[in-house]
């Protein structure tokens, strides 16, 4: 039995001395918001494929874990849902954004609440509290059931800095992730919430506010006011492999093919810009 | 109520508990299996999944969560078993073990969040480790530590003292004692006692979302090198497990057959699970009765 | 003589062999200490700064009721109140273990007193398998089946402690029978054969001398699925609403000490109070199961002097 044991120990203390002189390849780490997670996991699976040797790791973990650990230098590549002048705790100015993608955010609500549109203003009082049931704005006789995301999440702050002039919304229900936030509002009576353009499905109403659709169009146009860039930040000008990275994912290859595939709109189609405050810049 | 009528009613009470218990679990694993199973094919199993289009399988989610778990065992079982032997062989009755009992009992209560944060920026941050396999087993070690410490804690100390006088009266040493005695006696608990947890890190997630990662890149399964960075053995690749990969889609997948494929992995993974369990009865009779004949 | 003197004075191989045995194996208990103290510092370092360096009042953590780290009160004083939370976190494990108690009960003296034979064939292969579904897989039927469940009987979303508790039973009820089921196995056989012989009913026996005498083991298995039931997370998580707000009915949303930790942990930075209030969250949860550990410890001593 004993000999077993040293044999086991030997065995592990082996693995773990020769992997310390592992070459990894070439790779570089992409860390954070898990929106972003399937855009970069696909622009860099495409990537590896035509670079053979070079991979790129991506991670989710959430925008401010992203951004922490690129400010920190642990990783290479920070995602996030937000500009990292919103963000407190983190020292913008060491950061280089690079915005890769827009994405829309849509009002959706349950199918049974019975509106298709929904006023702007309406919209706000509905999300601070000040109607709670939905016939009071035309549509039928159900309790209004807030959902909202995570504070401190992107879609969150992008959805309370336009819909709500920044100011916060009533404390509700919270969920952690788009999945779950669909998934609930489309079995609960009466919920609405907040998601990515792409996450609509048949299962749920997407809102029009004041008759203006949730279109890609819209969006470019900035007649539909809520949308946000998804940002890769490295700590200073990136070099070697994540230059070639992030080249790659504002190449036409990448902006054309797997941004609009995945529901993302690309940067280059925007016939607007905002800045970190969300004044328009163009 | 006379005494018999009560002692009726309550065995009748104690049958219908006993029932429920079986219905609950029964229609779950029902539940789960008639969601699941239409989904599970051969290609299911096999394939590589797929980001954010259909047709996507688990192959590679598969070999992780198994190859994890090798991994882990392969690191906690020593750990383990020299930390069971201590306990009961050597510690001595005081203050100390007390103390040293509760650490492992606050151990094996702790959030599985926390384990996985602290694995975090131990292992991924501190130790440069990246978001890898061995990052995901050593996280996993610390909730498999305290449990399989009592679990061989516990076997040991149900071999009788007899056994041990007999060893020692033959002139072997404590350790000699323990080595040739006791742990062959004890093997079958502390076989099942392993399976049992090798049950429950497979279906682990919160621990490994930080920690082994969430994407699992392509491998290639001709290559065996344990150095080489596109090998499946190779502990220093990021694996994206069978339970954060169900944890995943239903979180923010975006692939349009998710709710299919969510519930094709659940299926898998009790079955895995289930598979661990006749495993565990399976061995632990047969060692036992090899060993007790023998 | 030579020799002889040698092998006496010199440690034989064997006593060797015995040193080194007893130092690995101390070693290894020393190294999983060794994790627990680190894992400790750790999540006390991080967790005590909301007071050090970011100046929050423990009382104004712990029984503050409004819970918005990122703003402030109109004294500018951070909203960190953790009441909420820790509400929502006693009341679900208490719930919990209150419905599973006597479930648990009744499933263990089923396996030992009525019918072991059914017990050992289809109860524990059935309990332990509970056990081995991930909590992920919990959360989901949870999800699909209770929370409809909940709103169709009790009106509301079906979001709240109560979908939780649900939740929670049918989590912690193998681990409390079966250290229920140890704990009445450790009855010794002659207390049941001297309260037959007196003409005591099976139940008789079994209520008034194995549940007598199995009483403080009853107690730390319930204690024990208690403090697993505090620190769950993915599973609660998706059933319970995650709003940090007093519970006002078992059918509101309410939120868990592991939920809104989990929640925030991936969208607030590091060294900031909103990550170091969350630290802090997590310091209660470990001081809770500290707090779990030191009861079992009691209740057994308690036991034992009996």
């Amino acid at each position: 039995m004993k000999k077993h044991f040293h044999l086991i120990f030997i065995g592990v203390t082996l693995l773990l001395l020769t992997g310390c002189k592992v070459d990894r390849g070439e790779s570089i780490n992409a860390v954070g918001s898990s929106a972003m997670q399937p855009l970069v996991e696909a622009g860099g699976e495409q990537y590896s494929s035509q670079h053979t040797g070079k991979f790129i790791n991506v991670q989710g973990g959430g925008s401010g874990t992203g951004l922490s650990q690129v400010q920190a230098g642990a990783v290479e590549i920070g995602n996030s849902d937000l500009f990292a002048e919103e963000k407190q705790g983190i020292k913008a100015k060491e950061l280089v954004d690079h915005k890769v993608a827009v994405v829309g955010t849509v009002p959706i609500a349950n199918k049974e609440v019975g509106l298709d549109n929904i006023s702007m203003s309406d919209l706000k009082k509905v999300f601070q509290g000040e109607i709670t049931n939905w016939k009071d704005i035309g549509g039928k006789d159900l309790p209004i059931v807030l959902i909202n995301r995570a504070s401190g999440s992107g879609s969150r702050y992008t959805f309370e800095q336009w819909v709500l002039d920044g100011e916060e919304s009533k404390q509700s229900q919270e969920q952690e992730s788009t999945g779950m936030v669909r998934q609930i509002v489309s079995t609960t009576p009466g919920a609405v919430s907040y998601v990515a353009f792409s996450y609509v499905t048949e299962e749920v109403q997407p809102l029009k506010i004041d008759q203006i659709a949730p279109t890609e169009d819209n969006v470019k146009q900035n007649k539909w006011p809520i949308w946000s860039y998804e940002h890769m930040y490295t700590k200073g000008e990136p070099k070697g492999l994540t230059k070639e990275f992030l080249d790659y994912m504002l190449s036409e290859d990448v902006q054309a093919n797997i941004v609009p595939q995945l529901g993302y709109i690309a940067v280059s189609e925007m016939e607007v810009e905002r800045d970190a405050h969300g004044n328009l810049i163009k | 109520m006379t005494p018999k009528k009560a002692d009726r009613l309550a065995t009748g009470i104690l049958y219908g508990i006993a029932g429920i218990i079986v219905v609950i679990l029964a229609s779950l694993l029902l539940y789960i299996l008639a969601q699941g199973l239409p989904h599970v094919s051969f290609k299911f199993l096999t394939t590589p999944s797929k980001s954010f289009q259909a047709g996507g399988g688990i192959g590679i989610q598969l070999f992780n969560s198994f190859y994890l778990l090798f991994i882990t065992m392969l690191v906690s079982i020593p750990i383990s078993l020299g930390a069971g032997i201590y306990l009961s062989e050597y510690a001595p009755n005081n203050w100390v073990t007390g103390l040293i009992r509760t650490a492992i009992e606050i151990l094996s209560s702790l959030p599985s969040v926390v384990v996985g944060l602290f694995g975090f920026l131990l292992f991924v941050v501190k130790a440069q480790l990246g978001f890898s396999i061995i990052s995901g087993a050593l996280a996993l070690t610390f909730f498999n530590l305290p449990l399989l410490t009592r679990n061989v804690e516990e076997s040991l100390k149900a071999v009788h003292f007899t056994q041990r006088e007999a060893g020692l009266a033959l002139g072997l040493s404590r350790w000699e004692t323990v080595t040739h005695v006791i742990i062959p006696e004890a093997l079958p608990g502390i076989l099942t006692g392993v399976i049992l947890g090798a049950g429950r890190i497979f279906g682990e997630a919160a621990a490994l979302i930080y920690t082994a990662g969430q994407s699992a890149p392509a491998l290639d399964f001709t290559n065996w090198n344990p150095l080489s960075i596109s090998s499946p053995l190779n502990i220093f690749r990021q694996a994206e497990t069978l339970a954060v990969h169900i944890w995943k889609i239903n979180s923010e997948g975006n692939m349009p057959d998710g709710p299919t494929v969510s519930a094709g992995a659940s299926a898998v993974l009790i079955l895995a699970v289930l598979l661990f369990n006749f495993l565990a009865r399976f061995l632990g009779k047969r060692i036992h009765k090899k060993m007790t004949s023998a | 003589m030579e020799h002889i003197r040698e092998s006496l004075i010199k440690k034989s191989k064997k006593a060797k062999l015995e040193q080194i045995g007893k130092f690995v194996s101390f070693l290894c208990i020393t190294l999983i200490v060794l994790v627990v103290v680190a894992i400790f510092y750790f999540v006390a370092s991080k967790g005590l700064a909301t007071f050090f360096d970011n100046g929050v009042h423990l009382k104004d953590f712990l029984f503050g009721k409004v819970w918005n780290p990122s703003s402030v009160d109109k004294q500018g004083k951070p909203l960190v109140g953790a009441l909420p939370m820790i509400m929502g976190s006693l009341l679900v494990t208490f719930l919990s273990a209150i419905v599973a108690t006597p479930f648990a009960i009744g499933a263990a003296i089923f396996m030992t007193e009525i019918s072991p034979k059914l017990g050992t064939k289809i109860l524990q292969p059935v309990i332990e398998l509970l056990v081995g579904i991930p909590s992920v897989v919990y959360g989901f039927i949870g999800l699909s089946v209770v929370v409809p469940a909940v709103r169709n009987v009790f009106g509301g979303s079906g979001f709240g402690i109560l979908s939780g508790t649900f939740v929670l039973f049918v989590m912690i009820l193998p681990t409390v029978t079966s250290m229920t089921v140890d704990a009445l196995k450790s009855v010794p056989r002659h207390y049941r054969e001297a309260s037959l012989a007196l003409g005591a009913t099976r139940w008789q026996t079994i209520y008034k001398v194995v549940l007598r005498a199995a009483t403080p083991g009853i107690m730390t298995a319930v204690v024990f699925g208690m403090s697993r039931a505090f620190g769950e997370a993915l599973a609660i998580q998706m059933v319970i609403g995650n709003a940090a707000l007093m519970p006002h009915s078992l059918t509101s949303p309410a939120a868990t000490l592991t939920s809104i930790l989990t929640m925030g942990i991936g969208n607030t930075i590091m060294g900031t109070l909103e990550n170091n209030v969350l630290w802090s969250l997590a310091l209660i949860l470990l001081t809770m199961s500290l707090l779990f550990n030191i009861l079992i410890r009691w209740i057994g001593k308690k036991g034992e002097m009996k």
